[in-house]
């Protein structure tokens, strides 16, 4: 399926940006978002500048598409937007607007970057190092496993939905798509429950 | 926290992020998806729900870059911790007062709203905060717009779990979902006054100094509101005839939408549970 390609097409590319070590370039990203968002305007745009140019080389480097970054930070633009149009409202809006429109895009191409060149279980290695609770990083590494297992049981379901209606009007198709959300859940709660068993019969503590 | 619940909150978070990518046509070539923190705090309890969340939204974060890192810490505060406690606590609240499936489905319903306006009105307040969006043009255009998609959410939450419901399911969910004594009143009434300050108060006591005077000039002062014509129609709905005070008319038209969705819920629930059928008590999930 088309998503399974959209998380992972990229992370096992060979790069000098997905050699490095996880630890380092996630404080790195961490690092550039920091300054992206704290550091002030419009004396710091210089600031700015070096990390647009610092982030594009790392771009470079890592080998990824230049379409693919595109296409992602256009597809998360949008949410950005929503938030800076209505700081078009205020008395010296257009500032504002720029230097918000700026800063995250800056975030984002970090994150983008970041997320496009680690494996996620290195991720969640650094992240439980750093002392996330335990708690939620296992929680974490579970969505991850069954992602990808929820994603095509729901699409299954759709399709088979799908082929089996003509036309669903607008009532229809909401009770239908709710429906296949409870079935969902009661499938992975049945799920949960072999899971859990499965491991503990391999030690789990 | 119980072991056993480890898994169950990680399928769970992978449930409710595939749950989010199913589309619902709205109508005029667009759609709406479900957020889920009420359907996850329903049928897993509060305090799993906000795990569920955290895992969710952090996933967006590290996959997707949704968000970004650092709209996070904002992200899981107003979705993952308001949504779902906030949200939880009004939901234990109305099923208190209205047992059975059916009051189970309204409560859901109704507090799906309230925790979708809620979660919006903490972002306005963040941003009022960051300085990025004025309280007076953020708060109506950010409640405004979610008490509409809140509609959304309320009715698919409370469909969902309809159809759990029907598929018999009966999980640990319902004695994790049961609290303490103690906590639980806690929770209920917390709930309750957080709700009330933010929808009744907030417009009273806004702290930024542009607020009231803006959205007097907006409501009470044509001549104001003419020079931006791209703002005044949206607040033209907040504006009551007879209603002079603008913070009061806010608060009225809050308090009126929030009566109309309670009556919406319980309607909803009319239709999707009728009296005979009760909770088949047999489980196959």
């Amino acid at each position: 399926m088309a998503l399974h390609d959209l998380i992972d097409h990229y992370r096992r590319v060979d790069s000098p940006i997905h050699r490095l070590r996880t630890g380092p370039k996630f404080t790195a990203a961490l690092v550039v978002v920091a300054v992206a968002v704290a550091v002030p305007l419009p004396a710091g745009w210089p600031w700015l500048g070096l990390l647009a140019a610092a982030l594009v080389i790392a771009a470079g480097f890592s080998q990824l598409p230049p379409s693919f970054l595109v296409r992602r930070l256009l597809l998360l633009e949008p949410f950005v937007l929503g938030a800076a149009v209505l700081a078009l409202f205020r008395p010296h809006g257009l500032s504002v607007f720029v230097s918000l429109l700026a800063r995250s895009t800056l975030c984002l191409l970090a994150m983008i970057l970041l997320s496009a060149t680690t494996p996620f279980a290195s991720l969640l290695r650094t992240i439980r190092d750093i002392g996330v609770p335990k708690i939620l990083v296992s929680v974490l590494a579970l969505m991850y496993r069954y992602l990808f297992v929820m994603i095509d049981e729901a699409d299954r379901m759709r399709r088979a939905r799908s082929s089996r209606t003509f036309k669903a009007g607008r009532a229809r198709s909401w009770g239908a798509s709710s429906g296949i959300i409870g079935q969902l859940f009661v499938r992975s709660a049945g799920r949960a429950e072999r899971v859990y068993g499965a491991m503990c019969a391999r030690g789990w503590r | 926290m119980p072991r056993r619940t480890v898994p169950l909150m990680g399928l769970a978070a992978a449930f409710i992020f595939a749950a989010q990518m199913l589309n619902f046509p709205v109508g005029a070539g667009t759609s709406g998806h479900l957020v889920g923190a009420v359907l996850a705090a329903v049928l897993l309890g509060p305090t799993a729900a906000v795990i569920v969340m955290t895992a969710v939204l952090s996933v967006q974060c590290l996959l997707f870059a949704d968000g970004g890192v650092s709209a996070l810490g904002a992200n899981i505060f107003n979705m993952a911790i308001i949504g779902s406690i906030g949200g939880y606590g009004i939901y234990a609240a109305v099923h208190r007062f209205c047992g059975g499936a059916r009051g189970r489905l309204m409560a859901a319903a109704f507090a799906s709203w309230c925790s979708t306006v809620l979660a919006s009105i903490c972002c306005a307040g963040e941003l009022a905060w960051s300085g990025t969006v004025p309280w007076s043009a953020g708060f109506p255009a950010m409640a405004g717009v979610h008490m509409v998609i809140g509609l959304g959410e309320a009715l698919i939450t409370a469909m969902v779990i309809a159809a759990v419901d029907r598929a018999g399911f009966r999980s640990q969910a319902d004695e994790l979902a049961a609290p303490s004594g103690g906590r639980r009143e806690l929770l209920v009434f917390g709930s309750l006054i957080a709700l009330g300050l933010a929808l009744f108060v907030s417009p009273f006591a806004s702290p930024w100094p542009d607020g009231l005077e803006k959205v007097a000039a907006m409501l009470g002062f044509g001549h104001k509101a003419s020079a931006q014509p791209v703002l005044a129609s949206p607040f033209a709905d907040y504006r009551i005839p007879g209603v002079t005070s603008a913070p009061a008319a806010t608060a009225l038209a809050g308090a009126v939408g929030t009566v109309v969705a309670f009556l919406l819920s319980f309607s909803l629930a009319r239709t999707l549970s009728p009296a005979s059928v009760e909770r088949r008590p047999e489980a196959q999930g």
